[in-house]
This record gives C-alpha cells, sequence and structure tokens, in this order.
C-alpha cells in the first residue's frame, strides 16, 4: 500500500520532470545545445502565476467555484505568455548570435542567461521565499478501493503531461512546422535549401519549450510551494538529467525518463534515506548511459571517419 | 621550418605564462611587505590560488584532452575534505605548518585522483554531452556523500560513520568531518606562498605534460579520435592521464582552498561552482593556460570589487559574461576587431610582429 501510495506520488513528480525535459529535449534536437537557462524560465513563470493568482483571488468571492478556477487559469495562461515571449526575446538576444561559435561558447551564454534572470528575480522580487498557492487545493482527495488516495493535483498533472505529450507528437509528426522543426534537427542545411526558415523554426521551439517550462514550473511549484529565484535550477538540472537519461532530442524518451526520474527519487527517498536521494537518481542515471550511452530511446549515431 | 616555428611559439607561451605568475606574485607580495593590499585583497589571495589552479586542471580537461567536465568542484571537494582532515588528524606528530600543509596537499591529491580514476572508468567510455552530463552527476553524488560523511579520531584511532554520527569518541577525541556541518578547521595553514608554489606546480606539470609525446597523443586524440587511434594512440589510456592529472591538481587546489578556510560545507563545492570554473577556462580559452590565470584571477576579484553595486553586482557580472562571450565568438563582432586590430598592425611597423600570440580572446 505504501509502495503503491509512493509510486502515485512518483508518477506525479515525474509527470513534471517529463514537461520540463521535453524543453530541454526539443531544444537540443533542433539548435543542438545544452540550455541551462531553461530552468530558470521555470521560475520566472512561477513567479507571474503567483503574482497574477494572487492579485486575481481578491476580486472574487471566497470559496466560489469561480475563485478556485479563474485565477489560477488565468495566471498559468499568463505565465505560459509571458515565459513564451521571454524563450523567444533569450533566443534572439543571447544564442541567436552564436549560431556558428563552438558548443561550449553557446553553453557557457546559456549559463550567464540562467545567472540574469536569478539576479533579476532576486532583484525585482527578491529572496525572501514566497508560498505559492495551490492551483487545485490539496484537500481535494480521491478515494480510490484499498484505502489508496490519489490527489486531484497529481491527476490533473498526468492528465495535462499527457494532453502535451499527444499534442506535441501530433505536431511533430503532421502539423507544416512540425515537420521543418524535424527536418532542421536532421540536417540545418539542407532544410534551408528546401526553402524551411530556419531561424523562425527554431524561435518556435524555444516558444514552445518555454511556455511548457511556465506550466511544469506551475506544477511543481502547487507540489512544492516555497518559491525563491533559485528555485528553477534543481527541477532544471534534474530535468536535464531525464531527458539524457531517456535519449536526448527524443519526445517519448523525455516522458519515459521523466516518469522514471519521479518514481526513482521518491522510491529512493521513502526506502533508503531522502538525504542520499539526489545521489541514488544520478547513480542510476550513471548505470544507465554505462548500458546504453544514447540514453534509453535515444539513436546511436555511427561516426564516419 | 614551419614546426620550429610553432614549437617556438609554444615554448614562448610558456615562457611568459611563469613569468606573468612569478611577476603577479613579486608584485602582490612587495604590496603586502609595503603598503599592504586591503583587507578586500589580501582575503582573496588563497581563494585566488585555489581557483587558477583549479583553472589549469580544468583547461588540461576540457582545452587540452577536449572532454567536457562538469563536475570538477567534486575533485576541489574531495581534495579539501581529505586534505583538511589529514592536517587536523597530523596536528600533533607535525609541528611544522607548511610541511604539514605540503603532506596534505599530496595527501588529497591522492585521493582526488584514485577517486578520478574510478570515476574516469566509467566516464571516459561516453562522449559528448553524455559524458558532461555523467560528470555533472559524479559532482553531485561526491556532494551528497560528503555531506553525510562524519569522521573522528581519539586515542583509539580513527572512527567513521556514515548517513547518522555514531562515533562516540572518548575524551580528548577530535570530530574531523561533521557531516553537514562540513569541517572545522582549527588552524589555518594555507599562505599565499603556499598558494604561489601550488600554482608554479600546477603550471610545471602541465606544461610537461602537453609537451611530451603523452601530451602530443591526448590532443591527437582530441582532435581526431578515429585517426588517432588507427595510428596505435589508445585514446582511453590517453584521455584517463589527463583526466587523473586534473583530478589530482584539483585536489590540491581544493586542499589549499579547505585549509584557508575556518569552516567550509559540501554543498560549497556545487554544481555552480563547476559552472563557475568552467566560465574561467572558456573566458580564458581553451588550451590557453595564461589565459586561465587571467581570467580565474579577474573573475573572483570582479565580483568582490562590484561590492559597491551591492545588489546589482551580479547582475552585472551575467551581463558582462554574456557580452563577453557575444563579443568573442560573433562571426561579425569577430571580423570587426581582427579588422580594427589588422589596421593597427599595419600602421605599426611591420617587424615588430611579435606579441600577438595564439588567443585572440579580451
Amino acid at each position: 500500500m505504501v509502495f503503491l501510495n509512493y509510486l502515485i506520488s512518483g508518477i506525479g513528480l515525474g509527470s513534471i520532470y517529463a514537461i520540463i525535459a521535453l524543453g530541454y529535449t526539443m531544444v537540443y534536437g533542433i539548435a543542438k545545445m545544452l540550455n541551462f537557462a531553461h530552468g530558470d524560465v521555470i521560475m520566472v513563470g512561477a513567479y507571474i502565476c503567483y503574482f497574477s493568482m494572487s492579485g486575481l483571488s481578491a476580486h472574487f468571492e471566497e470559496g466560489s467555484l469561480a475563485a478556485a478556477v479563474v485565477p489560477a487559469l488565468a495566471g498559468t495562461v499568463l505565465a505560459m505568455v509571458v515565459c513564451t515571449v521571454l524563450g523567444v526575446v533569450i533566443e534572439r538576444l543571447a544564442y541567436k548570435p552564436l549560431r556558428q561559435a563552438g558548443s561550449l561558447a553557446v553553453l557557457i551564454t546559456a549559463i550567464g542567461v540562467s545567472y540574469f534572470l536569478q539576479n533579476a528575480a532576486q532583484l525585482l522580487w527578491s529572496s525572501s521565499p514566497k508560498m505559492f498557492t495551490p492551483i487545485l487545493s490539496r484537500d481535494l482527495q480521491l478515494s480510490l478501493p484499498g484505502g489508496l488516495s490519489v490527489s486531484a493535483l497529481t491527476i490533473l498533472t498526468v492528465v495535462v503531461c499527457i494532453v502535451i505529450m499527444v499534442g506535441l507528437t501530433l505536431f511533430t509528426g503532421r502539423t507544416k512546422m512540425g515537420k521543418a522543426m524535424r527536418a532542421c534537427s536532421e540536417d540545418k542545411a539542407a532544410a534551408q535549401l528546401m526553402g524551411i526558415d530556419v531561424n523562425r523554426t527554431i524561435s518556435m521551439t524555444f516558444a514552445i519549450g518555454s511556455a511548457l517550462a511556465a506550466v511544469a514550473g506551475v506544477l511543481y511549484l502547487s507540489t512544492y510551494p516555497s518559491l525563491v529565484p533559485t528555485t528553477g535550477s534543481m527541477p532544471g538540472i534534474k530535468a536535464f538529467t531525464a531527458a539524457v537519461f531517456g535519449g536526448i532530442g527524443s519526445i517519448p524518451g523525455a516522458l519515459l525518463g521523466g516518469l522514471l526520474l519521479g518514481i526513482i527519487e521518491i522510491l529512493a527517498g521513502g526506502y533508503i534515506s531522502t538525504q542520499l536521494q539526489t545521489a541514488i537518481v544520478f547513480a542510476v542515471l550513471i548505470v544507465v548511459l554505462l548500458v546504453k550511452p544514447a540514453g534509453l530511446l535515444g539513436k546511436v549515431v555511427r561516426e564516419k571517419v | 621550418m614551419k614546426r620550429l616555428a610553432t614549437m617556438k611559439k609554444s615554448t614562448r607561451n610558456n615562457l611568459f605564462t611563469y613569468a606573468l605568475v612569478i611577476a603577479a606574485f613579486v608584485v602582490v607580495q612587495a604590496l603586502r611587505v609595503g603598503p599592504g593590499i586591503g583587507s578586500m585583497l589580501e582575503g582573496q589571495l588563497i581563494p585566488i590560488c585555489a581557483y587558477v589552479t583549479m583553472a589549469l586542471a580544468l583547461n588540461l580537461v576540457v582545452g587540452i584532452s577536449g572532454e567536457l567536465s562538469l563536475g570538477h568542484a567534486g575533485f576541489m571537494s574531495i581534495g579539501a575534505f581529505a586534505g583538511s582532515a589529514f592536517a587536523m588528524a597530523l596536528q600533533d606528530s607535525v609541528g611544522l605548518s607548511p610541511l604539514r600543509l605540503a603532506l596534505a596537499m599530496v595527501f588529497g591529491a591522492l585521493i582526488a585522483a584514485v577517486l578520478g580514476f574510478l570515476i574516469g572508468i566509467p566516464v571516459l567510455r561516453l562522449n559528448g554531452d553524455y559524458l558532461a552530463i555523467v560528470t555533472l552527476a559524479f559532482g553531485e553524488i561526491i556532494k551528497s556523500i560528503a555531506t553525510n560523511v562524519y569522521l573522528g579520531m581519539d586515542g583509539n584511532g580513527l572512527h567513521f560513520s556514515f548517513l547518522n554520527d555514531t562515533m562516540d569518541l572518548s575524551d580528548g577525541g577530535v570530530e574531523l568531518i561533521r557531516g553537514p556541518m562540513g569541517v572545522m578547521n582549527s588552524q589555518r595553514i594555507s599562505t599565499f606562498i603556499a598558494g604561489f608554489v601550488l600554482v608554479l606546480a600546477a603550471l610545471t606539470i602541465i606544461f610537461n605534460l602537453v609537451n611530451s609525446r603523452t601530451g602530443r597523443a591526448i590532443m591527437a586524440a582530441r582532435d581526431n579520435r578515429i585517426a588517432a587511434e588507427s595510428v596505435g594512440i589508445s585514446v582511453t589510456k590517453y584521455k584517463m592521464i589527463a583526466f587523473v592529472t586534473s583530478a589530482a591538481l584539483a585536489g590540491a587546489a581544493g586542499t589549499l582552498y579547505g585549509c584557508s578556510q575556518t569552516t567550509f560545507v559540501a554543498t560549497r563545492f556545487d554544481f555552480n561552482t563547476s559552472i563557475l570554473i568552467l566560465v574561467f577556462v572558456v573566458l580564458g580559452g581553451l588550451g590557453n593556460m595564461w589565459g586561465s590565470v587571467i581570467a580565474a584571477t579577474a573573475l573572483t576579484i570582479l565580483p568582490e570589487a562590484l561590492r559597491q553595486f551591492s545588489e546589482l553586482r551580479m547582475l552585472v557580472y551575467a551581463i558582462v559574461l554574456i557580452l563577453v562571450m557575444l563579443a568573442t565568438n560573433n562571426p561579425t563582432l569577430r571580423g570587426f576587431f581582427t579588422r580594427l586590430f589588422r589596421r593597427e598592425r599595419e600602421g605599426a611597423d611591420a617587424g615588430v610582429r611579435a606579441v600577438k600570440g595564439g588567443g585572440g580572446h579580451e
């Protein structure tokens, strides 16, 4: 019974990691860069949602249905919009000028952007922790037969994750933009020759990834409510690990990696030791990479001489 | 003839680096004896030496061996913990503090090298971004483990426990490592001179390694793994040599840093520290040792010097970092600088074609 409860919260956490990992994996697949600022976009999204929720909730009657739904929904949408714009602006100002540069230069720039976002957040919103109001009350529990209980928040998280995953799979598989994205990730020069606007495609990828980061931020903070300017970095690193775990560049890989990572983290914390939780997660990652060097679902690219 | 010219350039670069470090040491030491350099800079001297050594060590892996490591702070951490504990354990038997520091550094370097070897076995089988993520993972694992280690010493010898403090030291026992509370040094034995010696030693080791048969094999493996293998170079072996040397230097730097602090904890050496050191290396130029020295020094002083802007300082740091990366790597901007430079050079006497080496940074 305890095991099933751990499993459920693991799936909940894993779904959040999966949503963040999608942002990493899409950007990596197309721009071949590790976007270390992605975790901080999560934090910005969470702050935007926090402020709009606390601003809006005063206008509604307490306890009414509207008070429960409207601020949360509006906050999430606003956070998505702001993060989308932020993601595109970051790409345009910091990453686009380095399109031809080496991958290390881009990595360091991404780290610079990450520092920038964290410190700007600290200046704007101070470093004292804010208590995030969950978008769905944590008291809303669904009782299952056998003494199990699942919080509505976990169900919402999993549903959102599935919707996003299905949506993205359809998007990259069926639409013109999605096909352009896959073409760019395969071979940028050839894609350009086929009349694909590579810059626009990359901007689009950053826009989608950042919007997903905002959703993930709202969901993450609903579960772990303490909001500070460095909130985003740890889930960011974990989700990056999840993306590598599943095979970076692969969308189903991000889902699988995220879910497994979340489950392992919760189980390790529950059964072994909370102090060594993170160490165990990373140890499993190392073992997986040794057995499958390109991640669980990653493609092994053969190097030609 | 061409080979001779490049050889000369590298020797010239090496001599320039030694001269730079020695000159900086002499100037700082003269100022310390004379007018003093201010308490802010005085407190930064040993950390600067530690970070310069870290940057040199990481440059060996990233610049010379061509593998991205995101967990080098882990080796620094191991060095700091092992070295400090060793120094404290020797406190009664070895009275002379410079000797104790030297022994502690060797011990820290040794432990870090052993760990580097063990980590290197799985890590060096991977390549590219996967290698980077695994080093990141090891850095985090080292941090988690170091946070939960308890080590103590009393009349009965060494006591060790993990996760919970169950050491039960007898009277007069010393706690060497106290889990999440980190290490508390009873004496701060690191000195600026020791730091300077460490930097010089690191430079000597790296230059001798790079200019040897081994070093050329390492660089060949970096430039083209398959071609290097086809001429009989064991890529894993040479990458391992670079990795272990780098880990040992990082361990010694960690000991220097650890022994200069009254107290430090394992979370001090986290992912951000690894990144900070990587920033030194990339800003200084990959494979460029004097660049690393300058970048590490400047970027350790910069946040302190910006303290008058208090809250804005890290924001300024971030903006400077992004702008420098854009300026040095954007083809348009770089073309502009090269043109500017060439015009200057044409204006100057054509015979004076010395100074400008390889770098092209800053």
